[in-house]
């Protein structure tokens, strides 16, 4: 019986193990090539005629030198720093404008009931089938040929919050429904306005929602790639990812730092989960009500 | 301090009228009870006064001044939710200043009065903990406290002690009768516990369901104190609704010279209240309601004038003092009161109860309207 037991463990190890393996090892090698100081995809050279010990080597994820020159070389002799400056400055501006409207739009399709309250949700629903890249072009001459924001801080803010906010919006609408109206109506008796009740009541008791709301506005323009390689010509206006590709492009094979830069601009996300984590605790309304 | 006076209000959703013809005043400083099934409206009249819900037709006058188009913050009231809806990211303290900071009270006098407030329930030691860290009725207490705190000229009350265990909900009514009585704040209280109406209410409002397909012109079946409803109810619905057990409620009929009642196949005198009402339905059928603490063994009571009714014995109901017998007379089930110290009847016994002859209701079969 314990035989038994211990055996299906064993399995259950060896499968969980095996996906684990399957999901960290390509990150695992992106970190050993940043750390290579080399710019070859390749980690070490393999002789002529290899022996099994040597191709075991091969794929193994670790360095043949370890060095931090790809890191530093990332920031003096390449563009990187001011790269990552645009991708800030982009995710910043996207993440204030997308949470700003997707809090106050998600309020008033909770707490209103106004014509088009239905559309309006259906619609934000049906622009999430679409996938991004459909909406290029379209984009493209709005925001390029009409508005005449090509390369500019502002268009990549504009389509990036515009594709962020209505999943925002139904995840805090979502969230906002959850807040028993009984507390709204108690703060209105207690005397306070619409705007007091939005500020004090319904923004600190969705914090947890917000901050989901803000790592993914966030991530949305962060990550992003596609959108920013069109909108941004100028190499001085690309962003972090658009400036990664610059790495790998028809011309240069530079892998150490595509790596490097990589583990750099996955920094700030991992550092925000960390900070946003404390947030991502449910039962914040817990107590409020019964 | 302010009187509430209902001045043939309505309220309708669309089509539906859930809301009929509301006429009646709630006297400055007293403590008036709404209740009712659920359903009945009672708490869409408490949001009215409240300001939450709007008005349909009628006036709805808090003291001096009709309030109809009056903004919730500017009618002075204060309200206690079922739910408490306490600011559950805010310490017990914060969820009592809330309405005086929006109000911009000075620092000094906001630290006084919250200070005041806790001490008289007993939240003193509490300030700090959020709502989450309280039981459910110290919760109730700080629900209670934002109230009191403001110092409004109306208290509401809806359904505040539903959420709360039985033990603590005797509790709290004392507290909040007490309060009342203290602060002598005019005092709407919502509820569907007749047993909490009766202990608490100075005055009970009985409402009913008014849909737009039943006959009745206004959802207020009565409006007295627990006494007047208890004795004299003005009709089967509040007969029915207010005491417990139940009145018993049995069609009769009143005899071709209006003197005599026909029930079950006996006959007794009309009592001198119902003379008049009895002469004029003479010879017609009505409607009889008898409380159980008029139906009675033979050697436990010693009324002038009873008549007897024999029946089997369904049920009994032992409470301690007393035990609750229901017994079936033809078709119908009556409830009786008997000594529990005594020789209880056994399920399927026969027996024999004495009914109080000049402690019975009489009510118009048609219009169930109490006989006058």
């Amino acid at each position: 019986m314990a035989d038994i037991k211990t055996r299906n463990h064993v399995w259950l190890h060896v499968v969980l193990i095996s996906f684990t393996v399957l999901a960290i090892y390509p990150v695992l090698w992106v970190l050993a090539l940043s750390f290579s100081g080399q710019q070859s995809v390749g980690l070490i050279d393999l002789p002529k005629d290899p022996s099994f010990l040597e191709r075991f080597r091969g794929i193994l994820p670790v360095p043949a030198h370890w060095s931090v020159k790809n890191f530093t070389e990332v920031w003096t002799e390449q563009d990187f720093g001011r790269w990552m400056w645009n991708s800030l400055v982009v995710s910043l501006m996207t993440t204030a404008l997308g949470v700003f409207l997707a809090c106050t739009a998600a309020y008033a399709f909770s707490r209103f009931r106004f014509p088009g309250r239905n559309v309006g949700m259906l619609m934000f629903l049906i622009s999430q089938m679409f996938p991004g890249t459909l909406m290029l072009i379209p984009l493209f001459i709005i925001i390029v040929k009409w508005m005449g924001l090509g390369n500019t801080y502002v268009g990549l803010v504009i389509v990036y919050a515009t594709t962020a906010i209505p999943f925002c919006v139904w995840m805090l609408k979502g969230y906002f429904d959850t807040i028993p109206y009984d507390i709204e109506e108690s703060a209105i008796i207690d005397g306070a306005s619409r705007l007091t009740i939005f500020l004090r009541i319904i923004l600190p008791l969705a914090k947890p929602a917000i901050a989901i709301t803000a790592l993914f506005s966030f991530m949305t323009a962060w990550n992003e790639f596609i959108l920013a390689s069109i909108f941004m010509e100028s190499e001085a206006n690309y962003t972090a990812p658009v400036g990664l590709r610059f790495f790998v492009g028809g011309f240069t094979s530079q892998w150490g730092y595509f790596a490097a830069g990589s583990v750099i601009v996955s920094l700030p996300v991992v550092a925000l989960f960390l900070q946003l984590q404390k947030y991502l605790i449910s039962g914040l309304t817990a107590g409020s009500v019964k | 301090m302010a009187s509430i006076r209902f001045d043939k209000i309505g309220k309708s959703y669309g089509d539906t009228e859930v809301i009929k013809n509301l006429d009646f005043t709630v006297n400055d400083g007293e403590f008036m009870v709404f209740v009712g099934p659920s359903g009945c409206g009672k708490s869409t009249v408490l949001r009215m006064i409240a300001g939450l819900e709007t008005i349909t037709s009628g006036e709805l006058w808090i003291g001096d001044r009709v309030v109809n188009d009056v903004h919730p913050k500017d009618r002075d009231i204060a309200m206690v939710f079922q739910s408490y809806a306490l600011y559950p990211h805010m310490n017990v303290f914060d969820n009592i200043a809330f309405g005086l900071k929006i109000r911009k009270l000075p620092n000094a006098e906001i630290q006084q009065r919250v200070k005041g407030v806790a001490d008289m329930l007993g939240l003193d030691k509490f300030l700090d903990r959020k709502p989450k860290a309280l039981s459910g009725g110290q919760r109730q207490r700080v629900a209670l406290g934002r109230a009191i705190v403001r110092n409004p000229s109306v208290f509401l009350f809806d359904e505040p002690l539903s959420n709360l265990d039985a033990e603590l909900r005797v509790q709290m009514r004392a507290e909040i009768s007490n309060l009342q009585r203290r602060l002598n704040t005019t005092t709407v209280y919502v509820t569907h516990d007749q047993v909490e109406a009766m202990t608490m209410g100075q005055r009970i409002a009985v409402l009913r369901a008014c849909d737009s397909a039943s006959s009745l012109d206004t959802n207020l079946m009565q409006c007295g104190s627990p006494m007047d409803l208890y004795d004299r109810p003005d009709n089967v619905f509040v007969a029915r609704f207010i005491g417990t057990p139940h009145m018993n409620i049995l069609p009769a009929r009143l005899s071709d010279d209006g003197t005599e009642v026909e029930l079950l196949g006996g006959r007794m005198p009309v009592s001198a209240q119902f003379k008049e009402g009895a002469l004029a339905m003479r010879g017609r059928d009505v409607i009889l309601g008898i409380r159980p603490e008029h139906i009675g063994a033979a050697h436990e009571i010693d009324w002038a004038q009873t008549q007897t009714l024999q029946g089997q014995v369904e049920m009994v109901e032992l409470l301690g003092h007393e035990a609750i017998l229901h017994f079936k007379v033809g078709e119908h089930v009556l409830t009786g009161r008997l000594h529990s110290h005594g020789s209880l009847p056994a399920v399927g016994d026969t027996v024999s109860m004495q009914l109080k002859c000049d402690a019975i209701h009489l009510f118009d079969k048609v219009t169930e309207l109490r006989l006058r």
